[in-house]
């Protein structure tokens, strides 16, 4: 083995094949940012108003506490399927409205249970949230989550 | 010490661990806050506390590895470092730039990218820091004697700086944002910094067990070589439901299996190298790390890692508790148990003084790797639970959470133990003189 296997021929199976394997990664990498905005995302148009809306959660750090699509911190539900959720991934108006009504009701103070904080958000930006979560619904994310848990 | 400038690690360690002890503290309060949920809920909601848990840890991770770079690079290469300037500059930035995103955190300022909340003026003051690094070890490298560790340092360090560039690229569509994002997470944590860990393993055995350099390095290359080869098409484990192409799910799952492999081998690296050489260092407190980083990486990392990495399981547990116990075991083992390691062999150096309070320190690693496996076998618990009751029966979020309060007070718990072993650990490197416990006569080696 260590006649066969010297330092430096496993130096150059390690550089050798680390190119190789950039190389395939980037190729990858560029057919699914072209599967991503052809198919994957074509669901639903990505307007000025989503864009915003990803501002809006970005702002926030929504994801601290949040996931979507699974990513983000465990401390609060999933916002991948919330419009799903809540019946409203076809209905702007009706996203709009549930979103509003729950963020404005928090914090709940009720003892004992997770408190989400008030934020200071204009109805402008209320309604460009919930297109972003309307949004990201419609993402084709291969099934997941299992049910409407989330 | 043998350079003189290898001294400027010490002010990059010290920083290190004041970072340490705020994010253990940061990560107890968090604890806490799933206990007690209305604990500071109007000043401090939780999405703050976390951040500062997270990125506190990054940059003392961070600023351990570049004073690792600063303590081996000159003893590698048989020189002083190019500028010991350049090297306080680069700190001296990062503190800046640190405390400058605690501020704004707290009041409220922040990015939304997950790890990446920094403010636009702080992540231009890591790039530059990055680059006064890279100028400064490489100059420092290219002049002198070039090994297999300083090889593979340096191109762990280059990537890794090189990557940061995604931390700018933040495209409208979630879909690419996510997939991008991966480039620093996971080409970080699962790719170029298994170089870096590699290589500080790799310099910690050549000092502790005396091993033959060519031995070493040999293993090193071939360690490396499994991680990329592994690490690269692995970030496929990520890519399986933001939007990604179905194909990920089966590169994904193969090349991420084999990310067990680069752990394993670091693991039988150190036990082999500690079995084979025959020094008796006196710092048995760096071999305890340096051989409990390894072990825990092995388990956080990869166990841990492989335990939800297939798509068939990921599927359900994707985003639960499972993932947080697998996110804090690996980062201990990997990371954190590794940078302590090395402060544990370099600080007695860098202190020009012999090994001190290496029993203190010794509990201090039982203390926080007890803590840490305590933490993880509860979360593993409750991420069960919680697929189970959310994902196969289909119960709401919340529900599943309120039935899971006795895990979260046993992960409190165990991170009271965490933080406690940490506080011990950096009395243990600054505070006390004395050995607590005096050493036994020095066996003669012999059959």
């Amino acid at each position: 083995m260590s006649e066969i296997l010297t330092k430096s021929r496993a130096r150059n199976v390690f550089y050798g094949g680390s190119i190789f394997f950039v190389l395939v990664f980037v190729a990858l990498t560029a057919q699914s940012h072209r599967h991503i905005t052809q198919t994957a995302t074509a669901g639903m148009e990505l307007t000025d108003e989503v864009r915003h809306g990803k501002h809006v959660w970005e702002r926030h750090s929504c994801i601290n506490c949040h996931t979507l699509h699974g990513e983000g911190a465990y401390f609060a539900p999933e916002l991948g399927n919330v419009m799903t959720r809540w019946g409203a991934a076809e209905d702007p108006e009706l996203a709009y409205e549930i979103l509003d009504g729950w963020m404005k009701a928090q914090p709940s103070g009720i003892e004992g249970r997770r408190q989400m904080p008030f934020f200071e958000i204009t109805d402008e930006e209320m309604r460009a949230l919930a297109e972003f979560l309307r949004w990201a619904d419609q993402t084709d994310t291969q099934g997941w989550p299992p049910n409407d848990a989330g | 010490m043998k350079y003189q400038s290898q001294k400027v690690a010490y002010a990059y360690f010290l920083v290190a661990m004041a970072l340490f002890g705020i994010q253990v503290l940061g990560g107890l309060l968090a604890g806490w806050i799933y206990v007690a949920p209305n604990t500071l809920s109007e000043v401090l909601p939780f999405n703050v506390v976390r951040m500062i848990h997270t990125n506190a840890l990054i940059v003392w991770l961070l600023l351990g590895f570049f004073g690792a770079a600063y303590y081996l690079v000159p003893e590698e290469s048989e020189r002083e470092i190019f500028s010991v300037k350049l090297a306080y500059i680069q700190l001296a930035i990062l503190v800046i730039g640190t405390l400058g995103a605690v501020v704004s955190y707290l009041a409220g300022i922040h990015g939304g990218r997950e790890f990446l909340e920094q403010p636009l003026w702080v992540k231009f003051g890591i790039l530059v820091a990055a680059v006064i690094f890279l100028v400064n070890v490489s100059l420092t490298f290219l002049a002198g004697r070039k090994t297999a560790v300083t090889n593979i340092l340096m191109m762990g360090l280059w990537l890794l700086c090189l990557l940061w560039v995604f931390a700018f690229i933040n495209p409208d569509n979630l879909s690419l944002d996510k997939m991008y994002w991966w480039m620093v997470v996971h080409l970080w944590v699962e790719a170029t910094w298994e170089l870096v860990m590699a290589a500080i393993l790799g310099f910690l055995m050549l000092k502790l067990t005396g091993v033959d350099r060519e031995v070493i390095e040999k293993w090193l290359y071939v360690i490396v070589a499994t991680a990329l080869f592994s690490g690269i098409l692995g970030t496929g484990h990520h890519f399986y439901w933001i939007g990604t192409p179905g194909y990920w799910q089966w590169i994904g799952s193969i090349f991420s299996t084999f990310e067990v492999v680069p752990f394993f081998a670091m693991m039988s690296f150190a036990f082999v190298m500690v079995w084979k050489g025959r020094k008796n260092h006196p710092n048995k407190a760096a071999l305890l790390w340096s051989l409990g980083s390894s072990t825990v990486a092995f388990f956080g990392a990869g166990v841990w890692g492989f335990l939800h990495t297939l798509h068939g399981v990921n599927f359900y547990t994707h985003g639960t508790q499972i993932t947080a116990a697998h996110g804090h075991l690996a980062f201990y083992g990997a990371y954190v148990a590794l940078n302590l390691a090395m402060f544990s062999y370099a600080m007695p150096v860098l202190r020009n003084r012999a090994p001190y309070n290496q029993v203190l320190n010794m509990a201090s690693f039982w203390l926080m790797t007890g803590g840490m496996a305590f933490m993880t076998f509860t979360l593993t618990f409750a991420g069960t639970i919680q697929t189970h009751m959310q994902r196969i029966v289909g119960d709401y979020y919340m529900d599943v959470q309120d039935q899971l309060g006795l895990f979260y007070l046993m992960r409190f718990g165990s991170g009271v133990a965490v933080v406690l072993g940490a506080l011990l650990f950096i009395y243990s490197m600054l505070a006390v003189r004395r050995e607590v416990i005096k050493p036994g006569p020095v066996a003669v080696p012999g059959e």
